[in-house]
């Protein structure tokens, strides 16, 4: 870890945060807590990044009818993560072509990346929290 | 090193717990500093003060509620996740207490490391 990256104390230190989500949305918890985290740190004004892979990508598929479970359709809050200035959104490519998911069947844009760009991605974060 | 420590999963039915309980122990052996530990998901049941394990077994929760008193470390429950399982004021084992997710993140923001235990 850098110096820059070393706690000073206070929330006025911006910090990247990446949320890694590896679960599907309604068989687990796990989607929908994940995502209530994802608003805090916004709201603490982080650097907020967002990642999905495994089958966390079928989260952001777009038509989720999840009612004829009793459950809450969260794939709209997806949409409104830009209100939250959380608009830095990845998905991972093999994660994507493993369940023939393509751009086109996405809720929300998201940035497309390979596996070992992921890992960067992971590797430059100063916080990651993962589900 | 100032840590932030997140237990995810439940004790008992998952190691997280017991692995989070054993580094936070030989950390803060080293010298280190836990700034907080934070219970999220099933985890907000570490906190479960009626959880009678069997006398054989370890006792996560009395563990925890233990560690707290030597150390003075900050044993903290998402009070949203918290809620959703039926973990509130009335039933938190000593040592614990019932915050926001606020909590968290300031957590990860001043602490050098944050260690997540859970899948």
């Amino acid at each position: 870890m850098t110096d820059a990256t070393e706690a000073s104390g206070g929330t006025s230190v911006t910090k990247r945060f990446l949320y890694v989500n590896r679960k599907a949305p309604y068989g687990t918890v796990y989607a929908i807590e994940v995502l209530e985290m994802i608003l805090i740190a916004a709201m603490f004004e982080q650097d907020v990044h967002v990642a999905f892979l495994d089958d966390g990508v079928y989260q952001l598929r777009k038509g989720q009818t999840p009612a004829v479970l009793e459950m809450k359709d969260f794939s709209k809050t997806y949409r409104a993560l830009e209100d939250y200035g959380v608009e830095k959104i990845y998905l991972e490519k093999e994660s994507m072509e493993e369940r023939g998911l393509t751009a086109d069947d996405l809720v929300i844009p998201a940035a497309v990346l390979e596996r070992k760009d992921m890992i960067s991605l992971m590797d430059s974060m100063d916080v990651v929290l993962s589900a | 090193m100032k840590y932030a420590i997140v237990v995810n999963e439940g004790p008992f039915n998952h190691q997280a717990s017991d692995s989070a309980y054993h580094f936070v122990k030989h950390a803060l052996a080293k010298g280190h500093e836990v700034l907080r530990v934070f219970f999220y998901y099933d985890g907000v049941h570490n906190g479960n003060k009626h959880s009678a394990p069997q006398s054989d077994d370890r006792n996560i929760v009395k563990r925890w509620s233990q560690l707290a008193e030597t150390n003075q470390i900050d044993l903290t429950i998402c009070v949203a996740a918290g809620l959703r399982r039926g973990i509130v004021d009335d039933i938190l084992a000593p040592g614990f207490r019932i915050s926001g997710l606020g909590q968290l993140i300031e957590a990860c923001i001043d602490a050098n490391r944050t260690v997540v235990f859970g899948d």
